[in-house]
């Protein structure tokens, strides 16, 4: 009982605190709470027994993607209050049709069809890691090569794009 | 979980915290003292025998002071920076292995708050959330100064992030674990047996960027007084500024603590098999483990007052044109060697 009372708890930080990064007008209150969401998450994955996962996401998503958006955000130096017009109205109806499209479709697949639900494939628990390197280099050897020549073309790009002698 | 091992760890807990916290006081007294050793003088001696009480002194300056925000400050990030900087200084300690096991009411009890299944990455893990505290600090103060240190401060710890990050990956290729009671079960024995001889790039590559991540003479850029007042804590005053004091000493204890960890054996007291001695065999792990840690925080200590601070360029140099390729190099070295030792 407890542990499920714990997923709630972190469930309903997730859920505030990403309301909370789409509702702040201070770009760097956003970020924050965008960290929080994070956390909250880690939490989750350490419920699901996946210690790894959880680390990575603090490690990575955390520690190293989200001080980089405060960075920019910071340098940028919006004021407090004039952030962000206000106009957008278009914009916002669209957005309110996705979330309740979204809402629904998340909530159909619930009631229809839980048992197909994907189930995940590799046992998080006390090995996680052996498990997590040996899928990878196995089973997922194709799309982790491919996911790395990305990250190696979008670092030349960024080298291109910075510097402005080669 | 029943009741006893509940109270187990609940003394752990509070053992390992009082233990980092009397550990940040003895830091402040001998940082002041050494250093005036290695410059001909006395340093603080009024308060106590030889001064030994002038950082409970200090500590109750801090806290009769007045607590300054100052106008223009983003004032709850300005009060909870301090807060994200020294909540996972102090928490890092809690995987970190400080004995043998030891025996008692009929059980064993490893020496080590939590035994963490991926134990090195999650020191790796808190550690880059501490950048936090310090970027917030430097924003919300509403200061030139604050925010040039706190993002030089930042841009400092990702960068030697990387270096110290892909060092550690080279200890975890020996051991093949994250946990670091497995890396010290991996060097026990013989003298030689320790990591530092079996990889003296990473130790040499760890030590660097741990003086970098402790934003510590040479690389306390962030603080360079003649250019930035007091970098990131400029504005801060009394128990908050006293805040950031204790997380950077905090920072330091597990920093050394995890050098010796990873490096020097852990408890590990050489050529001894400090499991078929019993108790005596624990006191002897603790003290060795006690003994090594407080080597390295004089080292600390030692550097401060050895070597003048880096540019900036320069810095940023050193961490991304040598340490990381040193690192990476390392890394290709020990896994080759891995392998072909697996194929013969």
């Amino acid at each position: 009982m407890p542990l499920s009372l714990l997923f709630y708890f972190a469930a309903l930080i997730a859920v505030g605190s990403a309301i909370l990064v789409v509702l702040n007008r201070n770009a760097v209150y956003s970020a924050i709470f965008l960290v929080l969401c994070f956390f909250s998450l880690a939490m989750i994955y350490l419920l699901l027994e996946a210690y790894f996962l959880a680390v990575l996401e603090i490690f990575i998503y955390a520690g190293a993607i989200m001080v980089l958006f405060l960075f920019v955000v910071m340098l940028l130096n919006l004021g407090r209050e004039k952030a962000l017009p206000h106009f957008m109205k278009f914009q916002r109806a669209l957005s309110l049709m996705l979330v309740i499209l979204f809402f629904f479709g998340v909530s159909l697949i619930m009631v229809v069809g839980s048992g197909e639900l994907h189930q995940p494939t590799i046992k998080f628990s006390s090995g996680s890691v052996y498990a997590l390197g040996e899928a990878l280099f196995t089973k997922f050897l194709l799309p982790f090569e491919v996911a790395s020549l990305l990250l190696l073309v979008a670092l030349i790009g960024t080298v291109y794009l910075a510097k402005r002698k080669i | 979980m029943d009741l006893l091992g509940f109270i187990i760890i609940l003394v752990k807990v509070l053992v390992v915290f009082a233990a980092t916290m009397l550990t940040v006081l003895v830091m402040i007294y001998l940082e002041r003292r050494v250093s005036a050793f290695m410059q001909g003088r006395l340093g603080p001696n009024r308060v106590g025998p030889q001064g030994l009480l002038q950082p409970i002194a200090d500590g109750i300056k801090f806290m009769m002071k007045e607590d300054i925000v100052p106008a223009g400050a983003d004032k709850p990030i300005f009060i909870l920076a301090p807060a994200i900087l020294l909540i996972p200084a102090l928490m890092t300690f809690a995987v970190i292995p400080f004995g043998s096991d030891i025996t008692l009411f009929g059980r064993q009890i490893p020496l080590q708050v939590a035994d963490v299944n991926v134990g090195i990455l999650y020191v790796l893990a808190l550690t880059s959330i501490g950048v936090y505290g310090i970027v917030l600090a430097g924003w919300s103060s509403n200061s030139k100064y604050s925010l040039l240190g706190g993002l030089r401060s930042s841009a400092q710890l990702i960068s030697y992030e990387l270096a110290m990050g892909l060092a550690v990956v080279s200890i975890i290729l020996l051991s093949g674990s994250l946990k670091l009671n497995d890396i010290v079960a991996d060097q026990q024995g013989y003298l030689f047996s320790w990591n530092v001889f079996k990889q003296p790039l990473a130790f040499i590559i760890f030590l660097v960027a741990v003086y970098a991540e402790t934003n510590r003479l040479p690389f306390d850029l962030s603080e360079a007084e003649q250019e930035l007042v007091g970098g990131y804590h400029t504005e801060y005053s009394s128990i908050k500024f006293a805040m950031f004091f204790m997380a950077e000493y905090a920072n330091m204890i597990t920093a050394a603590a995890l050098t010796v960890t990873l490096f020097f054996g852990g408890w590990d007291f050489p050529l001894v098999d400090e499991s078929s001695l019993g108790i005596l065999g624990t006191v002897l792990s603790v003290c060795s483990f006690i003994l090594k840690m407080g080597f390295f925080l004089f080292l600390f200590i030692w550097v401060r007052w050895t070597f003048p601070r880096f540019r900036y360029d320069q810095l940023m140099k050193l961490g991304w044109k040598v340490m990381l390729p040193l690192a990476l190099f390392n890394i290709f070295i020990t896994a080759g060697y891995l392998t072909v030792r697996a194929l013969v």
